[in-house]
C-alpha cells in the first residue's frame, strides 16, 4: 500500500520536477528562428503553410533570436554567414536547440570540397537534431521536429549545456575556421 | 476595501483567462480561414508558460522595471473594468476617462522598457505605436464623446444600462456611422492586420518586442492579453449594450473578437503614413458627421 505520509523532497528532486513541467511547455511550443542560408530553405514554406501546417505542433516562426527556441540551419554555411550564425546562437535565451537540415550541415554534402563553406556544423555550434537528405522532403523535416520534441521529453536535447561545458573546444574550432569571430561593422568603422 | 481590491484582481485574472482562451480559439479560426488545421485551443497558455520557464537576459534595470510597470499598470486598469452592470469591483469608479488615463501607464512602461533595450528597431516600433495611437484615438474620442453627450454620463456601466432600456437601441445601431468608426478604431487599438504597423515582424522584427526573450516577453504577453481584454470589453459596453449576465458578456466578447480576427486575416499591412492618413480621412469625417447628426439634428435611430 502506498504510504500517505508526507516526505519532504530534496532540492534536486524539486528542481527536477519543475524542469519536467517546463519541458512539457517547451516541447509543445517551439518557436523557430530560420537561418535560411542554403537551398534546403525551400522545404520550409510547405511545412509552415496549409500543406503540412506545423502550427498544429505549436511551432511558428519568430522574428528575432531572443524570442526563439529553435535555430534552424538550412543548408550550407559560408564562412561569412557562420560568423553571423554564432552571434545569433549566442543571443538566444536558454534552453535553446539547433536543428541542422540537409546533408550540407552534416558533412558538407555536395559542397564538401569547397573552400568557401564549412563542412560539419556541430564543430561550431552544438546540433540537437539532423535531418539528412539533399534536400530532405517536407515529411522528413516535420519528422525532425517531432524527433526534437521526443528528445526534449527524454532530456536528451542537451546541446546548449554542451556549449557551456565544452566552450573552449567550440571556441577553438570557430577560431580555426574564421580567424576572428567578431563581426566587423564595415559601415561605421 | 480589501474585498474590492481582491475582486478587482479577480476581474483582471478573469480577463486574462478569457482573452487567452479566445485568442487560442481564434488562432484555430484563422487557421481554418487559411485551410490549415490550426494549433490547440490552449496553445496561447502553453506559449506564455513556456516563456516564463525560460532563462532570459537583461539590458539594465530600466528594461526590467518597465516590463513590471507595464504589467502592473495594465492589471490596475483592468481592475476597474465592469463585466456586467452589477459585477464591478469599484462601483462609481468605472468612468471612461479612468480607462483612458490608466491604460497610458502600461503603454508608457512598455515604451520606456523598449527604449531601455537600446535597439534602434525597438525605438522605431515605439514611435510607430505612439503615432498609430494618435491616429485612431481622435475619431474614437469624437464618437465616445457623442455617446457621453447623448447619455449624459461617462460611467461605462451607466452607458451600458442606458442602452439596455427598452426605448433605446445599442449604439452600434443607433449611431451606425459611429459604430463603424468604433470597429475601425478597435482594430487599430488591438493591433490587427491593416494597422499592425508597429509590430511588423518582417519589417522591423516585431518592433518594441525585438530585444525581449524569456520571462520579460512572457510578462509582455500577459500584458498584451489583458490590454486586449480591456479594449474589447470597452467596445462591448459602449457600443453593444454591455451585458446583463456573464454568459452574455462572453458571447458578445467572443463575437466581437472573432469578427475582427476574420477581417484582419484577409488584409495586408499598411505603412505607417497610410495608417495615419487613413484614420484622418474617412473615420474622422464619419465621426464628425455622426456627432453633428446626432447632437444638433437629434437623429438617433
Ligand atoms: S543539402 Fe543539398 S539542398 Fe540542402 S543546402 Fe546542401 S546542397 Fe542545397
Amino acid at each position: 500500500m502506498l504510504s500517505t505520509k508526507f516526505t519532504k523532497l530534496s532540492k534536486e528532486e524539486v528542481d527536477r520536477k519543475w524542469w519536467e513541467i517546463g519541458d512539457f511547455f517547451r516541447r509543445n511550443s517551439l518557436w523557430m528562428l530560420m537561418y535560411c542560408t542554403g537551398c534546403c530553405a525551400i522545404e520550409l514554406p510547405p511545412a509552415m503553410t496549409s500543406a503540412y501546417d506545423m502550427e498544429r505542433l505549436g511551432m511558428g516562426p519568430m522574428a528575432t533570436p531572443r524570442q526563439a527556441d529553435v535555430l534552424l540551419v538550412t543548408g550550407y554555411l559560408s564562412l561569412k554567414t557562420l560568423r553571423r550564425l554564432i552571434y545569433t546562437y549566442e543571443q538566444m535565451s536558454e534552453p535553446k536547440y539547433v536543428v541542422g537540415i540537409g546533408s550540407c550541415t552534416i558533412n558538407g554534402g555536395i559542397y564538401h570540397d569547397s573552400h568557401a563553406v564549412i563542412n560539419q556544423l556541430n564543430r561550431y555550434v552544438p546540433v540537437d537534431v539532423y535531418v539528412a537528405g539533399c534536400m530532405p522532403n517536407t515529411e522528413a523535416v516535420m519528422n525532425g521536429f517531432v524527433d526534437l520534441m521526443g528528445l526534449i521529453k527524454t532530456k536528451k536535447a542537451n546541446g546548449w549545456k554542451d556549449y557551456h561545458a565544452r566552450n573552449e573546444w567550440y571556441m577553438a574550432n570557430q577560431k580555426a575556421a574564421l580567424g576572428e569571430v567578431k563581426v566587423h561593422d564595415e559601415f561605421h568603422e | 476595501m480589501i474585498t474590492n481590491i481582491l475582486f478587482g484582481v479577480g476581474v483582471a485574472f478573469f480577463g486574462f483567462v478569457l482573452q487567452t482562451s479566445i485568442a487560442g480559439v481564434n488562432r484555430k479560426v484563422v487557421g481554418r480561414v487559411q485551410k490549415r488545421y490550426g494549433p490547440k485551443w490552449y496553445q496561447e497558455f502553453l506559449d506564455i508558460f513556456k516563456l516564463l520557464s525560460k532563462r532570459s537576459v537583461t539590458h539594465g534595470w530600466i528594461f526590467d522595471f518597465g516590463v513590471i510597470m507595464a504589467l502592473g499598470g495594465i492589471i490596475g486598469t483592468a481592475m476597474f473594468m465592469p463585466i456586467t452592470s452589477d459585477l464591478v469591483a469599484f462601483a462609481d469608479f468605472d468612468n471612461f476617462f479612468i480607462f483612458v488615463y490608466l491604460i497610458a501607464v502600461g503603454m508608457l512602461g512598455m515604451a520606456m522598457s523598449a527604449s531601455g533595450s537600446g535597439n534602434p528597431l525597438a525605438s522605431i516600433g515605439v514611435m510607430r505605436a505612439l503615432t498609430t495611437m494618435l491616429a485612431y484615438e481622435v475619431p474614437f474620442m469624437i464618437v465616445v464623446l457623442t455617446i457621453i453627450k447623448l447619455t449624459g454620463t461617462s460611467s461605462v456601466t451607466g452607458i451600458a444600462e442606458f442602452q439596455q432600456l427598452a426605448s433605446n437601441n445599442w449604439f452600434m445601431i443607433a449611431l451606425p456611422l459611429g459604430g463603424i468608426v468604433g470597429v475601425m478604431s478597435l482594430m487599430g487599438m488591438i493591433g490587427k492586420k491593416p494597422f499592425e504597423t508597429y509590430i511588423a515582424p518582417a519589417e522591423i522584427a516585431s518592433g518594441p518586442m525585438v530585444e525581449y526573450g524569456g520571462k520579460q516577453l512572457g510578462m509582455l504577453f500577459i500584458m498584451h492579453e489583458i490590454t486586449v481584454f480591456i479594449e474589447v470589453s470597452l467596445f462591448v459596453h459602449l457600443f453593444l449594450g454591455g451585458a446583463e449576465n456573464v454568459v452574455l458578456f462572453i458571447v458578445k466578447y467572443f463575437l466581437v473578437y472573432t469578427t475582427l480576427n476574420i477581417i484582419s486575416s484577409v488584409y495586408g499591412r499598411f505603412k505607417i503614413d497610410q495608417v495615419v492618413l487613413f484614420f484622418y480621412k474617412w473615420p474622422i469625417l464619419m465621426a464628425i458627421s455622426q456627432a453633428f447628426v446626432a447632437i444638433y439634428l437629434g437623429w438617433v435611430i
